[in-house]
């Protein structure tokens, strides 16, 4: 398994973001617009970790982990929600759904990277 | 973090813009849950990012926004006009303080809360929505270091969502000095054993100074899917000293709850090693005791040592400046130039196969970077539906805006440049063109006008056309305006399209009486000039009670030229290609009979031309035989007289600085492959100037 993460956002600005401080931290990076790109982008690239938004056009973050478990190999892939509710209610159906974890915006850098090293390599 | 920031503020321009689109439509249409949900995106993802990238004030004034849009969306707040009115002040606030973050002006903050109490007032008798912004607290590192005792039991599923339990350790490990154990004995035999479940539970010995949250934090997302039981064994101040004993074996794993108080009074009385002796009594296991072992020789070590803690650092980049890119670009396709024409020359194979090669590459980092630059022209032309609407209503007329080939992509420069020419001639439009219903009642046509905005690529160029249904330009009333104004006298002869340039001519205005909308002083005449300084070119074509089409003629990039490169006498020039309709020669002869000053018949059509020499004042060598580059210029066909045509030069425009800013009629110059400089001629300004 490489390095490479999948990031999942409709929001360009958050996609550099995690794309820039992943980088930075060593890990390459794929962007995705939203759940269906995530699919599309996800099959055959080697992806060792997803980082996907919550709220998003055409598939949701809950809908694209559910879709990603169902996937062959992708049952143990490491997946975190990125949102801004972190009401306890959206983070639970998110595990629910089989996230590893999950980051609640705003998040400065090393939180992310932290997040990142708690459930990839 | 200002390349983000950067980011963010475009990216949010874009979100205002599809939110001002959404709302329009959703005026239209309340019902459409579609667009309510894209209303809801957009604030979301504008309020999410912000608080990211450090816009606190945008990301609390949408919170409110966003908090009545996720009411419409679950069916509790219907869409009503107040509300659509409402969001798209919102939406104008939040672009205001977009604005100003970039300016440093103020923004009005009455407005800001007059706007938040309405939202408010729409959402009261609505369950009252959680708008407190959780913010995730930020430990404080304490100031004493500690040791900690951590089981940590997964439940056997803990694979199912992805977590590695390995890296949860890992995480405990840096925090601090840490021994860990690992405990075996629930693996089942092989054939019971589930390949996909978890049978191992650690328990682990940790010293840190992060404090007891830390250690929680490393858990927080397996809280739910494992036993986790945190001790503090000893705490040690780190100025200070420690007064704690030293802990026994035995008592640790009462504590444990490996083994009860009484076998460990039974051992205590027994002369062996009590770890042996437990063992033996099959009291407990190898494992516990082995974890137990190792959490006493860790405390032991604590209480010989200090350790310092570590922190971590952050690095920040400088963000990449494109245009610099671009600029190197530019100056690599000259040092490539160079290198081919070089390795032409010496013929040597391997040279020319590596002169190919960053020739190739040189291409694909030219195009990669001047498409970097390219932005699609539709956000620009969905800025004017706003524009629209409330000129349109404002002036009591009722306009719909369509649009088409927004995908068509421009340079940036371009773009921008674009925007102010285009909102211009839209007013125009909004307040001349389009009549009034009761007049297009009367004209039998229908109440609603109609703008139509349009982009497509027409070779090197990309056509925008701004054409209405409206009542069209009267060539009467154009001419007695000009008259009036004298730009004309009053027995010029003039035909339809003669007439219709006048609209360009400066200080021109047909407009009755001047109106807020289209304002005064900035005339059409401006508008072609902004659009000329573009190197592109403006087209009016209207029939009177019909309506009137604009067309912009706007290269792709302003970076980089097409030029037609010729020679005259010792010096190079570069000519816009696009502008080339052809070439002819021009013999001595014919220079030399000419009768009514420099005029050529080129099959029948009589085209003036201009002899560049004669315009730089170049003398030596005159060929015999020159060459005619027949240009259009403002719709007329105009000949360059130069020596010698060499061919198509794709070329990066150097700026030739203010030093030489009298010289109009050089637009840049170019650096040729040997290294010689050529000027890039303006052909509309000698033509403006003669």
């Amino acid at each position: 398994m490489g390095k490479k993460i999948l990031t999942v956002d409709d929001s360009a600005s958050m996609r550099q973001m995690v794309a820039f401080t992943l980088k930075g931290a060593g890990y390459d990076v794929v962007e995705a617009v939203d759940g269906k790109d995530a699919l599309a982008k996800i099959t055959g690239a080697d992806i060792g970790m997803i980082i996907t938004d919550l709220n998003m056009p055409n598939m949701d973050g809950i809908e694209l982990i559910r879709n990603v478990r169902a996937l062959p190999g992708l049952k143990f892939i490491p997946i975190v929600l990125l949102t801004t509710e972190s009401q306890d209610s959206k983070k639970k159906e998110g595990k629910e759904a089989g996230a590893t974890g999950w980051i609640v915006k705003p998040f400065k850098p090393e939180q992310l990277v932290s997040v990142v090293k708690k459930v990839f390599v | 973090m200002d390349a983000h920031k950067e980011t963010f503020r475009e990216e949010a321009y874009e979100l205002l813009a599809e939110l001002e689109r959404s709302l329009l439509e959703l005026e239209d249409n309340p019902d459409d849950m579609e667009q309510v949900g894209r209303v809801f995106r957009a604030m979301h993802t504008i309020k999410g990012s912000g608080a990211m990238f450090g816009f606190e004030d945008i990301a609390s004034f949408t919170h409110n926004v966003e908090t009545v849009f996720d009411q419409v969306r679950s069916g509790k707040i219907p869409v009503t006009r107040e509300l659509v009115n409402l969001t798209l002040s919102a939406r104008d606030h939040i672009k205001d303080l977009l604005d100003a973050s970039a300016t440093g002006n103020t923004v009005d903050k009455a407005n800001a809360s007059h706007i938040i109490s309405s939202l408010n007032r729409l959402l009261t008798g609505v369950d009252e929505a959680d708008a407190s912004a959780e913010m995730q607290d930020i430990q404080l590192p304490s100031k004493t270091q500690a040791t900690y005792r951590v089981q940590f039991k997964p439940h056997p599923e803990l694979f199912m969502n992805g977590t590695n339990p390995l890296l949860l350790l890992n995480e405990l490990r840096d925090l601090g000095e840490c021994t860990v154990t690992a405990h075996t004995e629930n693996i089942p035999v092989l054939e019971d054993l589930n390949p996909e479940a978890l049978y191992i539970f650690w328990d682990v010995v940790l010293t840190t100074d992060k404090g007891m949250n830390a250690i929680k934090d490393v858990f927080i997302f397996v809280e739910d899917d494992a036993d986790i039981i945190i001790d503090v064994l000893m705490e040690e101040d780190l100025y200070g000293g420690m007064d704690q004993p030293q802990p026994r074996l035995g008592e640790i794993l009462v504590q444990h709850g490996a083994i009860s108080d009484q076998a460990l009074a039974k051992a205590l009385s027994s002369q062996m090693r009590i770890g042996e002796i437990l063992i033996k009594e099959k009291v407990t296991t190898r494992t516990a005791v082995a974890a137990a072992l190792s959490e006493q020789s860790q405390i032991k070590k604590r209480i010989e040592q200090r350790s310092e803690s570590t922190q971590t650092s952050s690095v920040r980049v400088p963000a990449e400046k494109l245009d610099q890119l671009v600029d190197l670009v530019g100056e690599l396709v000259t040092v490539q130039a160079r290198l081919s024409q070089k390795a032409a020359k010496q013929g040597d194979p391997d040279l020319v196969a590596i002169a190919e090669d960053v020739e190739s590459l040189t291409g694909g980092l030219r195009d990669n970077a001047m498409s970097i630059r390219m932005l699609q022209i539709g956000t620009t032309f969905a800025s004017f539906k706003r524009l629209v609407r409330d000129l349109s209503n404002e002036l009591g007329k009722n306009i719909e805006l369509t649009t088409a080939g927004g995908e068509t992509e421009l340079d940036k420069t371009v773009i921008d440049q674009l925007k102010d020419p285009l909102v211009h001639i839209i007013r125009n439009a909004v307040d001349h063109g389009i009549e009034t219903p009761k007049e297009r009642r009367e004209a039998g046509k229908e109440e609603a006008g109609t703008i139509h905005l349009s982009a497509e690529h027409s070779g090197a160029h990309v056509l925008v056309r701004i054409k209405d249904d409206g009542k069209g330009l009267d060539p009467v009333v154009i001419r007695r305006k000009a008259v009036e104004k004298g730009i004309i006298p009053s027995d010029a002869e003039l035909d339809e399209n003669g007439i219709q340039n006048l609209l360009f001519a400066p200080g021109f205005s047909t407009a009755e009486k001047i109106t807020d909308v289209s304002g005064r002083g900035v005339g059409m005449d401006v508008v072609k000039r902004s659009i000329e300084s573009l190197r592109g070119s403006i087209d009016l074509s209207s029939v009177k009670g019909d309506g009137t089409t604009i067309t912009l003629k706007l290269p792709l990039t302003l970076a980089i030229i097409d030029g037609l490169l010729v020679q005259i006498g010792e010096g190079y020039f570069v000519l816009p290609l696009s502008s080339v309709e052809e070439c002819v020669e021009l013999t001595g002869e014919q220079h030399k009979s000419r009768k009514n000053g420099n005029i050529l018949n080129i099959r029948g059509d009589i085209v003036p031309y201009v002899r560049l020499r004669d315009e730089y004042d170049i003398q030596e060598n005159t060929p015999d035989l020159e060459h005619v580059v027949i240009m259009e210029t403002y719709g007329k066909r105009v000949g360059f007289v130069v020596d010698r045509v060499i061919g198509g030069h794709q070329t990066v425009i150097k700026n030739m600085g203010s030093t030489f800013k009298d010289a109009r009629d050089i637009s840049g110059a170019t650096i040729l492959g040997d290294g010689t400089v050529a000027l890039i001629i303006d052909v509309n300004k000698i033509v403006d100037l003669r």
